[in-house]
């Protein structure tokens, strides 16, 4: 096969025109083993990258960064010294604790700061961000080739998590749609599937579930039968929105099920339909029979930490969740956990997960908006991308090109069994399930408050209906009802 | 020269003046915001909207929970602090090596932050390792769900504020009875006064200015409670625990609803400055009554 037969395919791969699995499939039949492809993927995405571009046109300016504490952050901040050598823009940065990271960021948004350059989000956040006027539309930037480098391939970037960044601002409108406005970018996002301690499962003679019913069947019985475990199923519980977009929504939104009926912009609940309510009743079971006793003060940490101590046998939530506490050797079943993508819905084909994307979002009141672009532009690109994924922790990486490469194929699977086939078969249908609209925070707060309720003993049927009846009043007060 | 002593008093009173300008502008920012639809996420729809948002309030179940929270909350842990407090200020009252030891070791919790305290507690609570259960296991009490249940929740959070706050209380009656004339105690002696006598005809009437002013302080910081409800429960389960800074902070940055949030604190300060009338004219009547002028 010729060179520029095999630069054309890497090419098509990087512009989402061919999957991953046909560019694997083809090279091998070229002759190309794995690591070749990932060499000449990087090759091809280096020449692009280090094209005419004039790096050092902002130098001697300085940019400062509102980040949470993640290792997303870590990853970029280990990488900072190149960013700061190829362009000489200096970069500061608050890092704050994620109990505390948005209400930092909503009092410096609010107040029109402009302390902070950029600050990483969720696209849930930029519903509230973006029409408020607080946060720049990136295709200004994306689409200006005097701004953008070339080698910076906007199409490598998961075209699902592209379009979860970006949305029109009219409640009910498709993310993604062609009025949309660019408000974020991903930088790291997460698939809500199922991680399951091996050991606990081999030793009860189970397979990871192939549905809802199997895993609150499954859940049960380790509930039953205490053993190293305390109990079967982990799930976040609190009185957050944090609550309802990890595994709840996933399993909701294979269901076929939906949070509005939108009707021409005017948007009605749908939590209490017929069979929402069977859902709901479905999950409330399995979780006040099989997750923790002390559900409702469940957050991913919590999540995160049973079955890191081994006390949950699996959890139902953010695929990277499971991975960072499988690869933390402090945590005492590290290592034993085994990755699964999940479809909840029996009569479904394929698991449709709802997506958590950290994001990067630039300030509306930043002092130089082409400056930040420039760090922006090299965060989320080719090569800061391929560091944070093979070299530090960027785990889920947003560019096809990691996934495709096979340092970082190694790196994954030689650590975390499952999680590439978990990939694999989740990304396709993988999107953000709610219907965006700005009353977001309030609806699934409230959401999450009448599944508390539900969980400790609350008639199903009444709270729902309760809460549609809520919601809607929501709605009407701003016109969306 | 005569000019200036006459304006020298106001130049002494300008301090005073500056910081109560400082605290009224926030007061009437928050008075003006209360009447606006005002959603910073929705800035298109900004304007006057009047009592609105007070009729919004005042017509929503969720906000006469929330009242019933607060004060359900404020009346019980100022109760039982007070109780306990003064108990254990009672125990400590005489000065010895073990007392004064005591009442160093006593304050410790009060030196910790509310929220940590809560934190602390949610460890100390867990189903799955926390030592408070594995000790009721001991007794048959299996299956208590401290926060995690409407029925348990408001307990546990008053148990917590108690175990924070009530070293407040104590160390504030403390210094009051240690400050107590003791001529009226002697005469007691003297004359064979029973104990309980001494202490509801003497001690407790003479302590009552401190004893009032500890429960204002106490019951204004806990009807604007929101560290240690929000460290544990965040509100729940469902609307169990939603008390009035956890609802207002919800709507100020979750909700961004400056207007609602605006209203709510409003109506907390007219509640705070009905229940601060009430104590500061009862401790007046009390100092007359003591002057012996009523």
């Amino acid at each position: 096969m010729s060179e520029s037969k095999m630069k054309s395919l890497i090419d098509s791969y990087l512009k989402g025109k061919v999957p991953r699995r046909e560019l694997l499939i083809k090279a091998g039949k070229y002759g190309i083993g794995f690591a070749a492809l990932t060499q000449l993927m990087r090759m091809q995405l280096s020449t692009a990258f280090a094209a005419d571009f004039d790096w050092k046109k902002h130098s001697g300016k300085s940019l400062n960064l509102l980040l949470n504490k993640h290792p997303y952050t870590d990853s970029m901040i280990a990488n900072i010294d190149s960013f700061k050598s190829m362009t000489g823009i200096e970069v500061t940065y608050d890092i704050f604790a994620e109990d505390v990271y948005f209400d930092k960021v909503t009092a410096a948004l609010s107040a029109g700061s402009s302390q902070y350059d950029a600050f990483m989000t969720g696209a849930y956040m930029t519903w509230t961000y973006g029409p408020a006027g607080w946060c720049a539309d990136l295709n200004d930037y994306i689409n200006d080739p005097n701004k953008t480098n070339p080698g910076y391939n906007w199409d490598d970037v998961v075209g699902n998590l592209r379009d979860a960044c970006s949305w029109s601002g009219v409640a009910g409108d498709a993310l993604g749609g062609s009025d949309s406005k660019q408000w974020c970018m991903p930088w790291g996002f997460e698939l809500n599937s199922v991680t399951y301690n091996m050991r606990y499962f081999k030793e009860a003679g189970l397979t990871p579930p192939k549905d809802l019913p199997e895993m609150s069947d499954q859940a049960k019985w380790f509930t039953d039968n205490p053993k190293d475990w305390s109990y079967g199923i982990g799930t976040r519980g609190s009185r957050s929105w944090a609550t309802i977009h990890p595994g709840f929504m996933s399993a909701y939104a294979n269901y076929g099920l939906t949070d509005f009926d939108n009707n021409g912009g005017k948007l009605k609940a749908a939590m209490n339909s017929d069979a929402s309510k069977a859902f709901h009743k479905e999950w409330i079971n399995m979780i006040s029979h099989s997750g923790p006793k002390n559900w409702s003060g469940y957050t991913w940490y919590e999540v995160g930490n049973d079955i890191g101590a081994g006390a949950s046998a699996m959890i139902f939530d953010a695929d990277i969740l499971g991975y960072f506490f499988n690869g933390n050797p402090e945590n005492k079943e590290a290592g034993n956990f085994g990755f699964h993508g999940f479809t909840p819905n029996p009569a479904a084909s394929a698991p449709t997960p709802n997506v958590w994307i950290w994001s990067l979002a630039m300030s509306n009141f930043s002092k130089d908006k082409d400056a930040t672009w420039y760090w922006m532009q090299w965060a989320n690109g080719p090569e800061n991308a391929m560091f944070g994924g093979v070299e530090a922790n960027q785990v889920n990486p947003v560019r096809k090109s990691v996934w495709a490469s096979s340092d970082f194929d190694a790196k994954v699977r030689g650590t975390s069994p499952g999680y590439m086939e978990q990939y694999e078969s989740s990304i396709g249908g993988s999107e953000i399930k709610f219907t965006p609209q700005p009353l977001f925070f309030e609806t699934t707060t409230e959401w999450a408050a009448a599944l508390q309720e539900m969980q400790t003993g609350s008639n199903v049927d009444e709270t729902l209906d309760k809460l549609a009846g809520k919601i809607d009043g929501m709605m009407k007060d701003v016109g969306l009802g | 020269m005569k000019i200036s002593n006459r304006l020298f008093p106001y130049v002494l009173t300008l301090p005073a003046l500056l910081v109560c300008v400082g605290i009224l502008i926030p007061f009437f920012t928050s008075v003006y915001y209360s009447l606006l639809r005002y959603n910073l996420k929705m800035p298109y729809m900004k304007g006057f909207i009047w009592f609105d948002n007070y009729i919004s309030i005042f017509s929503d179940a969720s906000f006469w929970n929330t009242i019933r929270v607060s004060l359900t909350y404020t009346f019980f842990t100022v109760i039982i602090e007070l109780v306990l407090g003064l108990g254990i200020a009672l125990l400590l009252a005489k000065r010895n090596f073990i007392n004064n030891l005591l009442g160093v070791l006593l304050v410790l919790p009060l030196m910790i932050a509310p929220a940590l305290a809560s934190l602390i507690w949610r460890l100390l609570i867990n189903p799955n390792f926390g030592v408070v259960n594995y000790m009721l296991s001991f007794v048959g009490v299996t299956d208590f769900r401290w926060a995690s249940h409407p029925d348990s929740v408001m307990f546990t959070l008053i148990m917590i504020d108690v175990w924070v706050f009530t070293p407040f209380i104590m160390i504030l009656l403390l210094a009051g009875l240690r400050a107590l004339p003791r001529q009226p105690f002697e005469a007691a002696e003297l004359d064979g006064v029973p104990e309980y006598y001494k202490f509801f005809r003497i001690t407790l009437p003479m302590l009552f200015p401190y004893i009032l002013t500890a429960c204002l302080f106490r019951m204004l910081e806990s009807i604007q409670q929101f560290d240690i409800i929000y460290a544990l429960s965040q509100g729940g389960p469902g609307e169990s625990s939603m008390a009035f800074q956890v609802s207002a902070y919800l709507q100020t940055f979750q909700y961004t609803n400056i207007g609602k949030a605006a209203a709510m604190m409003v109506v907390l300060w007219a509640i705070c400055y009905f229940l601060c009338f009430i104590f500061v004219r009862q401790w007046h009547k009390l100092k007359e009554k003591t002057r012996g002028v009523s």
